[in-house]
């Protein structure tokens, strides 16, 4: 099954799925695994991994700082590629990379997604790589069957999202708001207005992130869209709680 | 430039989706403004009467005399408005921003020129500006800092990264994300997603426009070389832009070599070996990376050339060898910014000196028929800190110990 097959096979008995973030290497790989066990224990239906790079331009202070705190610890990308394939094959939801195009450009393209294939990744997710700049990226990604997933933002055109989706694969990412990774959004009726774009323009499932942080939030999403991200807010709750407080949050969210 | 903003294998324009219009907005009113003479005019009035334009081609006779070889004749763009060919950028795209009705600017800066000269012109023009500067930059610019607020400026000093200028880029992107609709991204060089390489070349262009006249006018013929230092590539592109089709004049980029290039501690993207091509900050060059594709760390005593990456249309000429890259060490620097001031009476920026470098060491080969052009991006007198520093200036010192001293004891009585 592709993503979008298994994420609408999810979506058969849940409202809503969830999908979580995590940086790797912050603040350890043995606190990315105990915290990623504690997400599908609690019932999280996607997991998308950081790789870290030192210039996250679409990151805002709380992944920012996780990314450098990585990289200063030593992260290296091929510990964050053993580390993908240890966990797609310990656990029975789809796993996806989440990473800026320099660290795949110069890790190489090819080689890059057949290691993530070998690995069982199942989708990437590169905020700085637009489809008219990745045209060897997308060729690879249809022929080695890993979703290329792409992000509609508020400031698109409905004919931008056509675009995007003709391109895209796996579902589509809708950034709540203008800005950065981490900061709370508002769901108003510029944001329903917003999301109804997005539903008229793709038939894949639709994935809201950005300053999702709490039950409210989740919910407000219900018959909109069909699956929140959860980003910043669980590396603050490993930063001021540890690990063990993720399992109680993933569980208060539906 | 083709579709999609490449110059052969670098450029183009990675950029989250969230940007997306906004550089389709800003392309086509760029398309717009170039295909209008008028703008162009209103261009060239404002930078004659706003700024010093055209800026004067000084023959550096004393120069000359002493290498004993080719004529050295120096670019003035230290006198331009804010001491730096950053002017002629910023007044460019300022004339785009009162055109697309935005009332906010924000800028990079390196050395404090570029943000000093976006400062100035928010001033002019009537916008709300926001300035973003490393930290270590803001420690080493201090004097620019303190114009830049006076004119109005917010100041945000980055605390991310290496805390300089690549840092102060990313978090000038995290602001224009955030605030897209009424805010434009003042890019201070050649580099970045389309189209800024290009249009802040056209901007800049203006400098070999003035200077292949000039030339024409005191020479009677066109220069041998051009040196220009190479931090983004701002001022190589400006002066290199109208020479491209001499074929005869050979073009030299100059780097920061820092501490050496075996020292680790440089800048040098082009000229040395350890750059590899990548793809950040919106667009592909040779950066100075490690092999999983994350930024180093850069060194120059110039802050303005501390930087990671570099023009792609400079990568570009370096792949088809239009331009040949050199690079200059610290000391080197000093050493030429002494000789500068003490024979000609005239002060080069850090970052300029480094093209003095080169052209003091390839003068002498040349004859004295021939002659060579110095672009001399920037005045150094914003350096002072950093130049009385590396000269261990024994009264500058006193002075600032003297003036430290008043400050702390008048800090005291407030306390008290």
């Amino acid at each position: 099954m592709n993503l979008e097959q298994q994420l609408k096979e999810r979506l058969k008995d849940k409202e809503i799925l969830l999908m979580t973030h995590i940086v790797l290497g912050y603040p350890s790989f043995t606190v990315n695994r105990q915290v990623i066990r504690q997400m599908i224990e609690n019932g999280v239906d996607c997991i998308e991994m950081q790789l870290p790079f030192s210039e996250p331009m679409a990151d805002g202070p709380v992944i920012l700082k996780a990314n450098q705190d990585s990289l200063a610890g030593g992260t290296r990308i091929a510990d964050c590629l053993a580390f993908g394939a240890e966990m797609a094959a310990a656990h029975d939801i789809p796993f996806l990379f989440m990473t800026y195009y320099n660290i795949i450009f110069k890790y190489g393209e090819e080689p890059f997604f057949a290691r993530a294939k070998e690995a069982g990744i199942k989708g990437f997710i590169v905020p700085d790589l637009p489809p008219e700049q990745g045209e060897t990226f997308f060729r690879l990604a249809e022929e080695f069957q890993i979703a290329p997933i792409l992000i509609f933002a508020p400031t698109s055109t409905d004919e931008r999202m056509r675009e995007l989706d003709r391109v895209g694969r796996g579902f589509i990412y809708c950034v709540a708001r203008r800005g950065v990774t981490g900061k709370k959004s508002e769901f108003g009726a510029d944001f329903s207005d917003y999301l109804r774009r997005c539903r008229a323009a793709t038939a894949k499932p639709l994935a809201v992130g950005f300053g999702i942080q709490n039950r409210d939030d989740v919910q407000a999403l219900i018959g909109k869209a069909d699956m929140a991200v959860i980003g910043s807010q669980t590396i603050r709750l490993v930063d001021a709680q540890g690990p063990e407080a993720v399992g109680p949050f993933i569980a208060g969210l539906r | 430039m083709n579709k999609t903003g490449y110059f052969g294998n670098w450029g183009g324009s990675f950029i989250p989706e969230v940007l997306h219009q906004t550089f389709e907005d800003l392309k086509e009113e760029y398309q717009k403004a170039k295909a209008d003479p008028a703008f162009w005019q209103e261009y060239l009035s404002l930078m004659s009467t706003y700024s010093c334009r055209p800026t004067p081609l000084t023959h550096a006779e004393n120069l000359s005399r002493h290498f004993g070889g080719a004529q050295i004749y120096i670019k003035r763009e230290d006198l331009n408005h804010t001491g730096a060919h950053k002017a002629n950028n910023v007044i460019g795209q300022g004339l785009l921003v009162k055109r697309m009705g935005k009332k906010r600017v924000i800028a990079e800066t390196g050395a404090g020129q570029h943000g000093m000269a976006t400062a100035t012109m928010a001033a002019r023009f009537g916008f709300s500006c926001t300035i973003y500067m490393g930290e270590v930059d803001v420690q080493r610019q201090r004097p620019n800092v303190f114009w830049m607020e006076k004119m109005g400026a917010t100041v945000v000093p980055v605390k991310d990264g290496s805390r300089t200028l690549k840092d102060a880029i990313n978090e000038a992107f995290r602001d224009w994300v955030t605030n897209i609709d009424d805010t434009h991204y003042v890019f201070g060089t050649a580099c970045g997603p389309a189209p800024f390489p290009e249009m802040v070349a056209w901007f800049q262009s203006i400098i070999g426009l003035e200077a292949i006249k000039q030339i024409l006018a005191q020479h009677g013929r066109l220069p041998s070389r051009i040196y220009a230092c190479v931090g983004g590539g701002s001022n190589a592109m400006g002066i290199f832009g109208r020479f491209f089709q001499e074929k005869g004049v050979e073009l030299v980029g100059v780097e920061a070599a820092g501490r050496g290039i075996s020292s680790g501690m440089h800048a040098t993207r082009l000229s040395g070996t350890d750059a590899s091509p990548g793809v950040a900050q919106g667009y592909k060059t040779m950066f100075l990376q490690n092999e999983d594709g994350q930024m180093k760390e850069t060194h120059s005593v110039a802050a303005g050339l501390d930087y990671v990456g570099v023009s792609p249309i400079l990568a570009d000429h370096w792949e088809n060898g239009r331009v040949r890259f050199e690079s200059a060490t610290d000391d080197e620097v000093m050493e030429a910014l002494d000789l500068t001031m003490k024979m000609e009476g005239i002060i080069p920026a850090l970052e300029s000196s480094h093209a003095f470098v080169q052209a003091f060491k390839e003068a002498p080969q040349l004859s004295p028929s021939e002659a060579i052009i110095i672009n001399m991006s920037g005045r150094g007198d914003k350096d002072i800190f950093t130049i009385a520093h590396a000269f261990k200036d024994p009264s500058w010192k006193e002075f600032i110990i003297k003036r430290g001293l008043e400050y702390s004891k008048e800090t005291l009585s407030v306390v008290i």
